[in-house]
This record gives C-alpha cells, structure tokens and sequence, in this order.
C-alpha cells in the first residue's frame, strides 16, 4: 500500500515538474506546480512528517500560488517563444547529466540507512508538538530569524513594486479636495470683499447662480 | 518503500528545474523552476529526517519553505516593477548588465 502511495505520488511530483517546464502558458505552469506541491505533500506524509506535509498545502499551495496567480493575471502572461540562444539544447542535456550525477552521489554512498526504511517510527514523530517544541528551544535562533527575514521581504516587495508618482501635485486629487463653485454663493471671503471678480453681484432677484450642484 | 527511492525522486525534480531555469526566458517561470529546486532539496531534508529518525531535519525544512516565501516575494515585486516601467519581462531582452 505504501509503495503504491509512494509511485503515485512520485509520478505525480515528477510530472507536474515537468509540466511546470514544459508548458508554454504561464497560467499553466503554476497549475502545474500547485499539483506538483500537492503530490510533494503526499509525499512528505509518507514520510511521516505531517506537519511539514501540512505547511506545504497551506503556505505554499495555498498563499504562494495565489500571490504567483495574481502576478500573472497583472503582468498578463501569454505564450512566450522559446529562447533562441544553444541553451535550448544544452540545457536539457545538462539536466540529465546533474540528475544522473546526483543519484550517483546519494545512491553510492555508504550510508546503510539508504536502503532501509528509516528509523523507527517513534508515536509524536513530526506532529506540531514535537515541531514547536525544537523551535522554541534548539531552533529558537533560526526561528527568529525567519521572522526577521520575512518582515525584510515584506517591506522589500512594498519598496520594489510601489508607485513612483513622487510628490508632484495630483490634479484629480485636487480637485477632489477643492471643488470649482461658482462665485457669489457666500463665502466668508466673499463677504469680507477679500475676493474680487470681474463683474460685481448681479441683481438679487435673478436666478440663483449655483443654488445646487 | 527505502529511503533512497525519496532521494531518486528529488534528484530528478532538483535537475528539471534546473533545466527550467535554463530554458526558460519568463522571469516568472524561473521562480517557479527555482521553487522546484528548492523542493527537491526540502524532499530530501524530510527523508533524510526520516532515515535518521530525527526532526531537525523537518526543522531546517520549515525555514527554507521561509526563506523560498521571502524570495518569491522580491521576485514577484521585481516583476511588478519592471511591468510599471514598461520593461520587456524576458531575461534574454534585459542585458543591461551585460556590459
């Protein structure tokens, strides 16, 4: 049962990775990579750690992908060509060669743990208890840190992608704030002669000038 | 299923997104290739943790998922930003670092 889970969710993984590649739509690509982190959960259950299998649906499938959504819907991402340059050649037969590289470097090292299961399954093994626990004692460095270095990003992103309009006067704004009205509806100013028109009031029987906007 | 199956898998993801990050041109699917990358190393971490049958390394996964939020996050600003001035969002046109 376990291996059966294990294949489906490495199939899985793999193919979202690739079609995160592949694709040509960008929409499509963070599809692809949202089903590729929901398989990489399945995954980490497996492994026995739920609480990270968790934090990856929520944080990185959920909150990430939506910020990724959102970009591409303002940038307005639409098929891109592929890249002119030998990279498209090279780039490929570089990956195979560090895949091939890499399994060679964790499969041929002498660690006996490999081929087993791993250790034994301890009741609490990576539930949120024992998690927070390490933070807030091993860890409790790295998880300030993290804190610290998430509040840099935050204001970062502000910084980056704000508008630049700087401190020229907004018309559209001004207007806002002091609408155009007609002369002679009674002001203060008006009354104390401080504000001189062209012409003089005009006879108090006519139509009210501006009564209502 | 044997640990080091987790480790063939997350090779395998590590070297695609690799390749995505060289092949691709849009800025914003380099992040999404560099997000695999980063995925396949938090795979291993978690099995790695498993073989030894410790939490340290679920720990030290947390804190990448931190630092891949914070990354994403500059990424997509720097996006945003080249979009408002109009930039082309493709990394083969921007080579004014090229010198």
């Amino acid at each position: 049962m376990s291996a059966v889970l294990f294949f489906i969710a490495a199939i899985g993984a793999v193919s979202g990775a690739i079609g995160v590649v592949m694709l040509r739509n960008q929409f499509y690509s963070v599809l692809a990579l949202v089903f590729h982190l929901i398989s990489l959960a399945a995954l980490f259950l497996l492994l026995r750690a739920e609480f990270v299998a968790a934090a990856q649906v929520i944080v990185y499938a959920g909150a990430v992908m939506v910020l990724y959504v959102f970009v591409v819907a303002y940038v307005g991402g639409g098929e891109e060509t592929a890249t002119r340059s030998s990279l498209r050649i090279l780039g490929p037969l570089l990956a195979i060669a560090i895949a091939i590289e890499l399994c060679i470097a964790m499969l041929g090292t002498a660690l006996k743990g490999i081929s087993g299961k791993g250790a034994p399954y301890v009741p609490g093994f990576g539930t949120p208890e024992h998690i927070g626990r390490l933070f807030l004692t091993k860890y409790l460095f790295p998880f300030e840190v993290a804190s610290l270095l998430l509040l840099v990003a935050a204001i970062g992103a502000i910084v980056l992608a704000r508008r630049r309009r700087g401190l020229e006067p907004d018309a559209e704004l001004e207007a806002r704030y002091h609408p155009p009205r007609p002369a002679w509806t009674g002001t203060m100013a008006e009354g104390g002669g401080m504000t001189h028109y062209d012409e003089p009031p005009g006879q108090p029987e006519g139509e009210p000038v501006g009564s209502h906007r | 299923m044997a640990i080091g199956w987790y480790l063939v898998v997350s090779a395998m993801i590590f070297a695609i997104g690799a390749a995505g990050v060289l092949v691709r041109r849009s800025p914003l699917v380099i992040l999404l290739c560099l997000e695999l990358m980063l995925n396949a190393a938090n795979l291993a971490l978690v099995a790695f943790s498993r073989m030894w049958g410790g939490e340290d390394g679920q720990v030290f996964a947390l804190i990448v998922m931190v630092v891949a939020a914070c990354e994403v996050t500059v990424g997509l600003g720097l996006i945003v930003a080249m979009y408002r001035r109009s930039l082309p969002i493709d990394v083969d046109d921007l080579r004014e670092l090229q010198g």
